[in-house]
């Protein structure tokens, strides 16, 4: 047995896995797009790569393809290193994130491409282009020019296309980025049923946390190249590990405060904490729905800045009277108006202790 | 790289060099005194002035009579449009031998002019002009009409809701974006008809010249090497400065424009003032490109006894030729395909590489490459003809007796051509399509098969065509290295023309309507290709 086999089967079901990847970038390599990047993805896992642009998801599907060398660090696919392997040979699948459909060749030629690569038969061709056509949801397509399908019919062609070679590993580049919003949340859910019934691993990146949420069994947070945060989508969402992932997900209540056992002195004076969260200067985060709205005299005295209908709820921009302002959330009948003086508590379930800033 | 620089070095730079070194060296010694006595030449600074003018004179008329022929093809939308865009096309790719011949016989002795009206045109410095406007008409057109038709219509509507009137919004918004197509377009025309040779050979008679007819002379009939030297570096200089400012023209006519699919803008025309420019574009382009063409074809059938086949005929035997040739006029037609076929062949893998290797990699010395890689158009053929026969002649590289002598001359004019049309394709090429065939599990040798080269197929036919027809018509620097029994026909035409006799001159107008046929045949394919390609992508 060599020693990458055994490192395989002792790591046992790792099925990506990038150790202390680094990409840099410019003249004197002096922008780092990956910065020792280390990450895991497990056979028939979903892992959803949640960042803003410029924060190197994407140059990280290209390490992985191959397509971009690593500067140090390895990339290994069931335990082998792929350093030398060019990217034809890695049996992984990329759909990137403008589709790239090949214009001269049709549908079915473009979901066929990875087979002729593989010299499939003809006849497993067909049949395979037709069952992944039909899985998509275009069963007639297949003669249709490239150029005459809607984005979202191009979209699912492109995922046949990656699908049709059965990679080992599916990488998926923003993959509802240029979609309208209904169609994304629909293709969503129709995604993650997909991706169950082949059992396919899956590696995607984008910058929109309601899809990364929706798709993934693991969310993995970006910032500058590197991993600033790790967990299943519900752990990201109610306890983010730093500000910038607070704020990447939205929430704007932060600030510095320093916790002494069930409470912590912040700007808007004592708010009540988790339990057992650690003592000293930290910041704080408290959630929309954690800022709860009371008679004036019963809480923090607030007015109400602005007051924006959401739909489901009122979201509200609260002017303390002392502090940063706050933002909560209501009932659309409970909603007080602009100008309305109001109380805030805090309620604990709702705050969370953030890791040290650069955490 | 290597290929193409090699090629250049060898067959470009070394006789071009070789030659400029033997007139301007005498003994080992370098005369540089020489450039200063025959810049003091009054004959010389004639011929230079002469050059530089009738150059400025064609490229404004041009300009004048094409600039609203290329807003009819670009913004109107007519029957026949297509037709009459492969027919502007034809006269471009033409030898100038044939177009010195077509209006020889439109406007000189014994032409339809002097038939009718006694007016012969062939001794004055407008039949130089005239051809020079029927050879460049479609330059103008193709360059500036073709960024036209893509321009915005909604920039100008922009600019009239905003107050602007129909003039002021066309000076204000289109002109300026037209403006660096407008100034390459000219300088394309200044520098063709700055370097013309065989339309100014054939029509200028003993009194106009340019350098590049001055080269000739000086090199083949007086044999004078050190003034064909300095003459071919002025012109050299010349040349190297339009590049110059035509490649800073071209880069500043790729920025920031927006552009829209052409057949987007076409319609119909509206309002007597349209129908007329329309109908005033159509008579121009039948009069001034049209009739010279059919002139020539109704001279090479009008025979002594009326009309016929009669010089056709006598082009298939050597006999009824005088000394003029060893062979039948007719072979020239073989000679010139198979040299046409080969040369295409070295243009079509030389220009391929250097268009492939400028893709690839970026940087000033690969600009500069670019740049160098249109000095062939620029620089005499009569001197890289004759610097071919003074330096390939002995060993390593003795090709004077060597079939390939011509077409490899011929390749040379090729090349920039078939680098101009497939560089634009390679480019547009989306390299993130080259990278979903790889990560599809394509080897890089099948990512091009797939992906590359079904999207420059066309482009490969267009430059293959191109390279085909310049070829063809290739005169200046084949007419000396083609051996005395296997010319081309541009070569046997302007070999027939010096002769006197009727025989000749209707074997001559023969022999250029078969160049006529052949090179317009090749374009109208050409033609089909292009609008394939505009319907699909």
């Amino acid at each position: 047995m060599t020693a990458t086999a055994r490192a395989a089967h002792t790591e046992g079901q790792q099925l990506l896995r990038l150790n202390g990847v680094t990409v840099r970038f410019g003249p004197y390599g002096e922008a780092a797009a990956l910065d020792a990047v280390d990450l895991d993805v497990a056979a028939h896992e979903i892992v959803c790569v949640l960042g803003p642009s410029g924060s190197g998801k994407s140059t990280l599907l290209r390490v992985v393809a191959g397509l971009q060398p690593a500067d140090t660090g390895q990339v290994l696919l069931e335990g082998r290193d792929q350093t030398r392997v060019p990217t034809h040979r890695r049996g992984v699948g990329l759909m990137f994130q403008d589709h790239q459909l090949f214009p001269q060749k049709d549908v079915a030629g473009n979901v066929a491409f990875g087979l002729r690569m593989r010299r499939a038969h003809r006849a497993d061709q067909r049949r395979t282009v037709a069952e992944l056509l039909g899985l998509v949801g275009l069963p007639d397509a297949g003669r249709r020019a490239v150029a005459s399908l809607s984005g979202g019919e191009q979209q699912r062609v492109a995922l046949a296309r990656a699908l049709a070679p059965r990679p080992r590993l599916l990488m998926l580049d923003e993959p509802l980025g240029q979609l309208d919003r209904g169609l994304r949340e629909r293709l969503v859910v129709e995604l993650r049923r997909l991706f169950g019934e082949l059992r396919t691993t899956v590696l995607a990146v984008t910058h929109d946390q309601g899809e990364a949420f929706a798709l993934a069994d693991r969310v993995v947070v970006m910032q500058d190249g590197r991993i600033a945060q790790t967990g299943t989508p519900l752990e990201v969402w109610q306890r983010p590990a730093t500000e910038f992932v607070a704020r990447f997900l939205g929430f704007d209540n932060v600030v510095e405060a320093t916790v002494q056992g069930a409470a912590a002195v912040t700007p808007w004076g004592k708010v009540p904490v988790p339990e057992a969260s650690p003592d000293g200067p930290r910041r704080l985060l408290v959630r929309p729905a954690g800022v709860r709205l009371v008679p004036v005299a019963d809480g923090l005295p607030c007015t109400v800045a602005a007051r924006t209908f959401r739909g489901t709820h009122v979201a509200l921009l609260l002017q303390p009277s002392e502090g940063p302002q706050l933002e909560a959330a209501c009932a659309l009948r409970d909603a007080p108006e602009t100008g309305e003086r109001v109380g805030v508590r805090f309620a604990a379930e709702d705050v969370v202790v953030l890791a040290d800033a650069d955490g | 790289m290597a290929l193409p620089t090699a090629f250049f070095a060898l067959f470009f730079a070394y006789p071009v060099t070789a030659i400029v070194g033997r007139g301007l060296k005498d003994g080992g010694q370098w005369q540089l005194g020489r450039i200063a006595d025959v810049l003091g030449d009054p004959d010389v600074l004639h011929v230079l002035w002469f050059t530089v003018w009738q150059a400025a004179a064609s490229t404004g008329l041009t300009l004048l009579i094409a600039l609203p022929g290329a807003y009819v093809f670009a913004r109107f939308d007519f029957p026949g449009k297509q037709l009459l865009r492969a027919v502007v096309a034809v006269p471009f790719v033409l030898p100038t031998v044939v177009v010195g011949s077509a209006f020889l016989a439109l406007v000189g002795r014994g032409g339809l002019l002097d038939d009718l009206w006694g007016v012969r045109l062939d001794t004055s410095v407008w039949a130089i002009l005239l051809a020079h406007v029927f050879f460049n008409y479609a330059v103008v057109v193709r360059t500036v009409g073709g960024l036209w038709g893509q321009l915005d219509p909604r920039q100008e509507e922009a600019a009239r809701v905003l107050g602007a009137g129909r003039l002021a919004a066309w000076r204000r918004v289109t002109l300026p974006a037209l403006g660096p197509a407008v100034a390459a377009a000219a300088l394309m025309v200044f520098l063709f008809t700055f370097t013309s040779f065989g339309v100014v050979q054939i029509l200028g008679g003993p009194t106009f010249s340019t350098l590049e007819v001055e080269i000739y002379r000086q090199t083949a009939d007086f044999l004078d090497l050190p003034t064909a030297a300095v003459l071919t570096l002025i012109q050299f200089a010349a040349v190297l400065g339009l590049l110059a400012v035509h490649a800073w023209t071209v880069r500043r006519r790729e920025t920031a424009l927006r552009l829209v699919d052409a057949a987007r803008t076409t319609r119909r025309p509206r309002g007597p003032g349209q129908w007329a420019l329309l109908w005033g574009t159509l008579v121009i382009i039948v009069v001034l490109l049209v009739m010279p063409l059919l002139v020539l074809v109704e001279r090479s059938f009008a025979g002594p006894d009326g009309y016929g086949p009669v010089f056709y005929e006598t082009l298939r035997s050597a006999a009824s030729a005088d000394s003029t040739f060893a062979v039948a006029p007719l072979e020239a037609l073989w000679n010139s395909l198979a040299y046409g076929v080969a040369a295409t062949a070295i243009a079509l893998v030389v220009g391929g590489l250097a268009a492939a290797a400028l893709t690839r990699r970026g940087g000033r010395l690969v600009r500069g490459f670019d740049a160098l890689l249109m000095l062939p158009l620029g620089v005499s053929a009569v001197t890289v003809g004759f610097g071919f026969l003074i330096t390939l002649d002995r060993p390593p590289l003795d090709l004077r007796s060597s079939w390939w002598l011509v077409p490899l001359a011929q390749a040379l004019v090729g090349v920039p051509f078939v680098v101009r049309i497939m560089l634009p394709v390679l480019r547009a090429v989306d390299g993130r399509l080259r990278e979903a065939a790889a990560v599809l599990g394509a080897s890089p040798w099948r990512v091009w098969r797939e992906v590359d080269l079904p999207m420059v197929r066309r482009a490969l036919l267009i430059a293959a065509g191109f390279a085909f027809a310049v070829s063809l018509g290739e005169f200046g620097a084949t007419v000396f290295i083609a051996r005395p029994d296997q010319p081309t026909l541009p070569v046997a035409v302007a070999r027939l023309l010096g002769r006197a006799g009727e025989l000749n001159y209707g074997q001559a107008m023969a022999l250029s309507t078969i160049l006529m046929v052949v090179c317009a045949g090749a374009l109208l394919v050409l033609e089909r290709l292009r609008t394939d390609q505009s319907g699909e992508f």
